[in-house]
């Protein structure tokens, strides 16, 4: 029999082995990775490694430790051209093809780059060897770091930057920071928590683009005149999902993968993490999480459905949880609220900066975020998974 | 079963508490505790899915 093919060594790659294998599947498991090396942990990436107090060999995922008992056939530095999802067939660009009988798409996502020639001192930061270069630079003691993009990554390099004593600039084209996963109320308070630390916070002024001195950064022009001098620039503007190997295949592309509810996207392919977009049940609609613990979720969904009959397969209903340490903050959000949903403080202030707020749309509690409250959320993210009512929000809350 | 928790790797993070409550508690203090260091057999699955699911890999399981 073919062997299942893993394309991706990430989280929710080898997530979806562990469920294959806890799921009592032993026949041959192939994962395909196109990095050299095994793809570290990220979360530390922009947090203990870049500030130096995390050994980059102990930056390993999760399942890192576990890959012999897990019997997988891993292949790095292999990447797959193109697949024939109607044949179940790979091609590989050495060449060679690979028949398999079942495929989990786990390629994840490629960090948006600025338009324009290359320029040292430009950093994505995606990578554990992005980690080093950016680390490398910061250490020769740049006069400024400005990043570009107040989300998750840029917030936390910003965070990161400070801690070591340099100078920061963070400029975010939206009114607050964060503003993809959080309502501007609370994204308000993570942009004041980085003016109280001494960052120079931009926002709602775009990007004009780079100045450069020769080869080297020197500055960013900003959309409304003004420039910020910089010798170092990190650019922390999403990712796009890894999917233009999948052209022609036959798998749905569109915001990622197209899975259905229960992480497949065609008969015998199914998808998980950054690159999947799949219809949650539990909210009703269609999303596209780019969390850690979503990828080893949905990672475990994905391994578990490509072995059941269709007639056996379940949804994935999820509460996406994220956490995200910045300075002595640690914010956790379980849900997914939109921009627009009403915030609610219902634990503590912002001024204390330690709160729990949660998020409503009409009867419904779409989210509920702590600051330095990670009791309240998990109780909150246990009564989201049992449904997403207001009411006992409130009640647990109050 | 014997849960033994690195408190020098752990960030009070939760996830545990949400998967195994029985077991993991995280108080008002933000410190995790452990409630039960030797669990009942039937809890297996979920301490050992606490344990995949801690963003520290802060968990150990021994047996």
């Amino acid at each position: 029999m073919s062997p299942i093919v893993v394309v991706g060594a990430s989280l929710a790659g080898l997530s979806a082995v562990d469920a294959i294998r806890g799921s009592g599947h032993d026949g041959d498991v192939v994962v395909l990775d196109a990095a050299a090396e095994l793809p570290s942990d990220r979360p530390p990436l922009s947090k203990q490694v870049l500030a130096g107090t995390m050994e980059p060999a102990a930056a390993h995922q999760p399942l890192a430790n576990r890959l012999e008992e897990l019997d997988v056939d891993l292949r790095l530095g292999c990447r797959v051209e193109s697949l024939d999802a109607t044949a179940l067939r790979l091609d590989l660009r050495d060449g060679t093809s690979l028949n398999a009988s079942g495929v989990v798409v786990a390629t994840g996502a490629t960090p948006r780059s600025l338009p324009g020639p290359s320029l040292q001192g430009v950093h994505v930061l995606r990578t554990l060897e992005d980690s080093l270069a950016l680390r490398a630079d910061l250490l020769s003691g740049p006069d400024r770091v400005a990043v570009i993009g107040a989300g998750f990554i840029g917030a936390e390099v910003a965070a990161t930057c400070r801690e070591l004593g340099l100078e920061v600039t963070l400029i975010e084209a939206a009114s607050a920071p964060m503003v993809r996963v959080l309502p501007v109320a609370v994204g308000s308070f993570v942009a004041d928590l980085h003016r109280d630390h001494g960052v120079d916070v931009r926002l709602g002024v775009g990007v004009e683009g780079l100045v450069a001195d020769g080869e080297r950064v020197r500055g960013v022009a900003l959309a409304d005149g003004t420039s910020v001098d910089a010798t170092v620039v990190v650019v922390g503007i999403g990712v796009v999902p890894d999917v233009a190997w999948l052209d022609g295949s036959g798998v749905p592309v569109g915001n990622g993968v197209t899975c259905d509810e229960t992480c497949l996207a065609a008969p015998g392919v199914v998808a998980a993490g950054d690159v999947a977009e799949w219809f949650n049940p539990h909210f009703g609609e269609r999303m596209r999480v780019e969390q850690w613990e979503h990828a080893i979720e949905q990672g475990a969904a994905a391994g578990r459905r490509l072995l059941a009959a269709d007639t056996d397969a379940v949804p994935f209903p999820s509460v996406p949880w994220f956490w995200s340490d910045q300075y002595d903050r640690k914010l956790q959000m379980a849900g997914r609220p939109a921009a627009t949903d009403e915030a609610h403080v219902l634990e503590g202030s912002f001024e204390d900066q330690r709160f729990v707020v949660a998020f409503r749309r009409g009867d419904r509690c779409t989210g509920v975020l702590g600051v330095n409250r990670p009791r309240h959320v998990v109780q909150a993210r246990m009564r989201l998974t049992e449904s997403l009512d207001w009411a006992p929000i409130e009640e647990l809350l109050a | 079963m014997k849960v033994v928790v690195n408190f020098d790797l752990c960030e009070s993070n939760a996830v545990c508490m949400g998967i195994a409550p029985e077991v993991f508690e995280v108080r008002d203090d933000d410190f995790l505790y452990v409630l039960q260091e030797e669990p009942a057999e039937e809890l297996r699955g979920k301490v050992e899915e606490a344990a995949r699911r801690c963003p520290k890999q802060a968990i150990a399981i021994e047996d």
